[in-house]
């Protein structure tokens, strides 16, 4: 190809490959374990084999005299200078919630705590030395079972005298929203319908790729923090609040991350550790915890019992709906601890006009790895339950399920609509999403092999599952934060800076960990300022560079972030217009400016954005009074929330002899308002598909009788490979959000949200016929078995795992070393 | 997951190996492809002064025609078992049950030999072997033995391999005109298999005349589900005749419960599984 290729008119649309891909994918880049300082010393923990223990004596000695060991920590000998981990949203004024010290001295509250800490001049001598720390505990009984641990049958925390930490409650008379719905379900039990269930939401486990890791150089001015976080800015605010150093005095740098999905917007125990160490001992020091560690000690996220009780008329019109949820918070209560679910309060009325709502959710303390945000974080669990539960009362009418939602959903005239939660969804369209999703599924012929194979008594049946989400994301407006008792903002931040040859440097706030902000928002600036795609620089996670941000979470960067990067750079214009009418010996107000050149109208006279960078830069023939910069800042505060949604819909073939089931064609039509970039929507849209069928079919977190994580590699806890995956058929409808300029909605946990319902509802379809109502989550062949031959929807899934690595084997077997319950030291 | 220090020895011959397993004794592991016993020592489970590593010794790696058997190299890795022309012609049940163990990395990295020496029980080629009734060739010190497949497999984890001794080979007795079947029952496509069955048959103008039915992770050891086999000798190779003596396949088996699935789960599966993989051997 000679010809040269002219510029496409606008970025924004173009399916742009990921610039930041290449250095990502092959790992030529700045992750934190790649970070190596001169004298830098390496850390190993000492964590705890028990859920609850108190500890009555660590030996330290042996690990102290071990080859090039430098030092051996407890607790004890930090004291307050090691600091809390906080939780940032008490969401009640009276939470119970327990100190939560990085590393405790008396008592641990679940398997996997940090007990003690070594330090070493390599990470395997650290390692080797970590399991010589002998710790002598009085194991006590442990609160795990959820539903127990809400009766407080066996206390979590005995000095707190209850697990229950806070009970939250939303209801619809109560805020003048809507109807009371006591009354709607009292009323439905005598002349209507009434369909009660209870759902389990299993814990999962984030699973990010990169496991995490920090590093800390004490040495300097400022003490630099690296950490393979989602939330730079909040870690910074956290180390000053919590260990005694000025903010100004510390920096923090998220360098390249790898994944987190809410499993990163964590301020954890190891980096408080590492920050005391470094400090203490003046030297750099560097952890990266094990795979092993990162499963058990890394935020889990759901976990919840869900009792839900929806009326109806006998024609299906839904008239009130109530939710009763038991959180388990794990150990403690974390950063954002017990507002996770309450992100679901809002949204378990999703896409409907009911009347009366009710919310409830009592967040109770266990000895269990602690909770948090998770992709989705409380909408999925809200999704979760109540597209089972339209599919639940579609089948008690006997019609379909996409008809029992288009009788209760928002119409697209309706808009802005506000919800029974109090919410005002600004535009959508539900009723162009499902039809697009019906003719692209091919819903109709599909329902017709179901119900040949149903009349045939095929050993495989098929089940289609519907799943009409909606879900609030770009966190968020900082009033309602505010009347929520979250303790921060949801504002966010962007700097344009014009370099003197005419480059773009664009520093944000909002923190990426694989989402492609870089090649995004470099689309947006290359179409506002009319320069290169090129010549855009995106410059991110680091406190020096980026200074002021609330980071990356809750499909937040596009539409809060990307707003401030927008607004900063209208900014860089409206500074530059006067230098270029002064350079162009014009009237300002005879300027137009378009593609990157400011011209004089009526005339071909013009003076490019980069031309004036330059003429800035010299700052000889500037205006009088006008300073010798474009560069501008923008912070955005955004009005309201965001609102994308979708119709998905699923169809699953299900093996009635095995229980085995398998994925047969899932379509989705989202609608996330405009698109920036087609080919980062698709790969967001798809890997929070996998995500949310993972948990549907796949994932779950599971506990022995003991209180220890049996699901402890990736032997245990399955996460699917796209060998297991098929091809997704994702399309759009567009309905421009109104709240911010570029009219986007948030994709980032989209697909997420919702599929796990879409997943579920195929499978028990297909099996509904044999008397089937629900299938517990992960939908186990063994589960569908059980539920097809036993009604019920399941059981428990077994606290076993299968044992492929034992210390045995054929030659040469050797007893396993340390293996007494009182050493130090998992791996 | 960083391992407690060991030495390392990579012999180019089964004596040098040898050697160094009577000298070290307990403290010392033999390494084949790694697959199972890296883990383990990552994990801390086990911490050997020593590995050997079986890598270097050509004579280990290969397979080859020996009249009524075919033999494979303790050190052969499964990718070249699953693709070998000889098995696939006298031994067709051994390549199908490869097909699907683990992925391709761990597939072109472990052994056959260390993969039955490590006799996990839900591993997949045990059953297979036990089915074909393979012979065992185990060298030691004074010379080698040969230990039939009912012998070999011991207990979990445990099989007739001494702790100075070393599996060189493995003789699979040709099953030449044999119909063979794998069918390996799994939630995710790299998972070791919940129950899978591995079946011969040999059919004659529509009449089973033998059956062979190895069974995986239905008990410590792969076992033989011999009743089926009985039960299919002079049957029609049809759906229901399969079905009926299918029906016999957790006969006298003890499978574990984990979270896959717990034993009679797993009982009620290995009909099911037993019943498709023998009418795919048998071409039904
Ligand atoms: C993620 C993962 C998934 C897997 N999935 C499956 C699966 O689906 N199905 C399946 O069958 N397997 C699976 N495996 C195991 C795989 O087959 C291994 O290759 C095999 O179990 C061990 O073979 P190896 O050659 O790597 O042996 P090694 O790991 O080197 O050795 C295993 C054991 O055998 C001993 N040993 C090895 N060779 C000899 C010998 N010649 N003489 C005496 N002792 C010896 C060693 O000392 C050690 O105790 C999986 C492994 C992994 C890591």
């Amino acid at each position: 190809m000679t010809a040269t290729q002219e510029r496409p008119a606008a970025e924004i649309g173009r399916d742009r490959r990921r610039k930041e891909d290449q250095r990502l994918i092959t790992g030529r880049t700045r992750w934190t374990d790649n970070i190596v300082l001169p004298g830098m010393l390496h850390l190993a923990m000492v964590r705890s084999p028990f859920a609850h223990a108190r500890i009555t004596a660590i030996d330290t000695s042996a690990a102290k005299q071990a080859t090039n060991v430098v030092g051996v920590f407890t607790g004890a000998d930090f004291g307050e200078s090691l600091g809390v981990n906080i939780n940032a949203w008490p969401i009640t004024p009276d939470q119970v919630a327990p100190v939560h010290s990085p590393m405790p001295t008396d008592r641990v509250a679940f398997a996997g705590e940090v007990v003690a800490v070594v330090v070493a001049r390599s990470a395997a001598e650290a390692r080797d030395a970590a399991e010589l720390v002998d710790v002598d505990y009085d194991e006590l009984p442990a609160a795990l079972d959820l539903k127990a641990a809400a009766a407080d049958e066996v206390l979590a925390h005995p000095d707190l005298g209850t697990n229950k930490s806070a009970l939250w409650r939303f209801d619809s008379a109560e805020a003048g929203t809507g109807g009371n719905v006591d009354e709607a379900i009292a009323k439905a039990r005598t002349d209507g319908i009434v369909i009660e269930r209870e759902y389990r939401q299993q814990r999962l486990i984030p699973a990010f790729m990169e496991p995490r890791s920090v590093v800390v150089d004490p040495t300097g001015e400022q003490l630099t923090m690296w950490s393979a976080t989602q939330i730079p800015h909040i870690l910074r605010f956290a180390l000053a609040a919590t260990t005694g150093v000025p903010e100004s005095k510390i920096r923090v740098i998220a360098p390249d991350v790898g994944g987190g999905f809410g499993g990163k917007l964590q301020t954890t125990p190891e980096e408080w550790i590492a920050w005391a160490v470094a400090r203490r001992l003046g030297k750099p020091v560097k952890y990266t915890e094990t795979r092993s560690e990162s499963l058990l000690s890394g935020h889990h996220g759901r976990d919840q019992w869900q009792k839900l009780t929806l009326s109806a008329e006998k024609d299906g019109t839904v008239t009130g709906f109530k939710v009763e949820l038991l959180a388990d918070l794990g150990a403690y209560v974390s950063l954002v601890g017990g507002g996770v679910p309450v992100l679901g309060a809002f949204m378990f009325n999703a896409i409907y006009k009911f009347p009366a709502y009710q919310f409830n959710c009592q967040t109770v303390l266990t000895n269990k790895t602690w909770t948090d945000a998770y992709r989705g974080a409380g909408r999925p669990e809200a999704t979760f339950a109540i597209e089972r539960m339209m599919t639940e009362l579609a089948a008690e009418l006997g019609v379909d399920p996409l008809e029992i939602r288009e009788k209760n959903w928002i119409t697209h005239e309706e808009f802005p609509f506000t919800t029974v939660a109090g919410l005002e969804y600004d535009s959508g369209n539900y009723e162009a999403a499902t039809a697009r999703a019906k003719e692209l599924f091919g819903y109709d012929e599909l329902r017709a092999e179901q119900r040949r194979r149903r009349e045939a008594g095929d050993t495989v049946q098929l089940g289609i599952g519907v799943s009409t989400f909606t879900e609030m994301c770009g966190l968020a407006p900082s009033r309602v934060l505010g009347q929520l008792d979250y303790g921060a903002g949801g504002w966010e931040h962007a700097s344009v800076r014009m370099t003197a040859t005419g480059k773009v440097e664009v520093a944000v706030g909002v923190s990426p960990h694989g989402q492609g902000h870089e090649t995004a928002f470099s689309q947006i600036v290359a179409d506002r300022l009319g320069v290169p795609f090129e010549d855009v620089e995106i410059l991110h996670g680091d406190t020096q560079i980026s200074h002021k941000g609330l980071d990356t979470y809750g499909s937040r960067s596009l539409v809060v972030g990307g707003e401030a990067v927008v607004r900063a750079a209208d900014k860089v214009i409206e500074k530059a217009r006067p230098i270029a009418a002064h350079l162009l010996e014009a009237s300002v107000d005879d300027l137009e400016f378009a593609g990157g050149r400011f011209t004089v109208r009526g005339t071909d006279q013009g003076v490019g954005i980069g031309e004036l960078a330059t003429a800035v830069f010299t700052a000889h023939n500037l205006p009088d009074g006008v300073e010798p910069s474009l560069d501008s800042d923008a912070t955005f505060d955004p009005v309201n929330f965001n609102y994308p949604h979708g119709t998905h819909l699923c169809a699953m073939e299900v093996d009635t002899e095995t229980g085995q089931v398998r994925m047969r064609k899932y379509t989705c039509v989202d609608d996330i308002g405009n698109i920036i970039n087609p080919l980062i929507v698709s790969g967001q849209v798809h890997g929070g598909l996998v995500q949310g069928i993972a948990q549907a079919l796949w994932e779950e977190a599971v506990y022995d009788d003991a209180g220890t994580l049996v699901s402890g590699s990736f032997v245990d806890y399955l996460l699917p490979t796209a060998a297991d995956t098929i091809s997704f058929e994702i399309d759009h409808t567009t309905s421009p959000a109104t709240t911010n300029t570029l009219g986007t909605k948030g994709v980032g946990e989209a697909g997420t949200i919702a599929s796990t319902p879409a997943v579920v509802n195929a499978v028990v379809d297909a099996v509904r016929h044999l008397g089937v109502d629900d299938i517990t989550m992960p939908c186990t062949p063994e589960r569908v078995w059980r539920a097809i031959n036993a009604a019920g929807s399941g059981g428990t899934t077994e606290g076993a795992a299968m044992p492929h690595f034992e210390a045995g084997g054929a030659a040469g077997n050797q007893e396993t070393p340390g293996a007494s319950s009182t050493q130090g030291g998992l791996q | 997951m960083i391992p407690t220090q060991f030495d390392y020895l990579a012999p180019t011959t089964v004596e040098e190996a040898l050697a160094a397993l009577a000298e070290h004794g307990d403290d010392a592991k033999i390494m084949a492809g790694g697959q199972s016993l890296l883990p383990v020592l990552r994990m801390r489970l086990n911490a050997p002064e020593l590995v050997i590593d079986l890598g270097r010794i050509e004579a280990l790696r290969g397979v080859r025609d020996d009249g009524d058997a075919v033999v494979i190299g303790a050190m052969t890795p499964h990718a070249a078992v699953g693709k070998d022309p000889l098995l696939a012609e006298h031994a067709a049940l051994i390549p199908k049950a490869v097909e699907h163990l683990a992925d391709a990395q761990i597939r072109h990295r472990g052994t056959f030999g260390g993969a039955l020496a490590h006799a996990d029980p839900a591993g997949d080629l045990g059953a297979p072997a036990l089915a074909l009734g393979a012979q065992f060739v185990i060298a030691g010190r004074g010379g080698t033995r040969t230990v039939a497949a009912d012998d070999f497999f011991v207990d979990l984890f445990e099989t007739a391999i001494g702790e100075d001794e070393i599996l060189t080979e493995v003789r699979i007795p040709k099953h030449t005109g044999w119909g063979a079947h794998y069918e390996k029952f799994v939630r995710v496509a790299h998972q070791w298999p919940i129950v899978a069955v591995a079946a011969a048959v040999r059919v004659e103008g529509g009449t089973i005349a033998e059956a062979r039915v190895g069974l995986t992770n239905m008990g410590n050891t792969p076992l033989r589900a011999r009743a089926v086999e009985e039960a299919l000798v002079g049957q029609p190779a049809s759906e229901d005749a399969v079905r009926a003596a299918a029906a016999r396949a957790a006969d006298g088996t003890s499978p574990p419960s984990d979270l896959n699935g717990d034993a009679d789960y797993r009982r009620h599966l290995a009909t099911v599984v037993t019943r498709r993989a023998v009418l795919a051997a048998a071409g039904a």
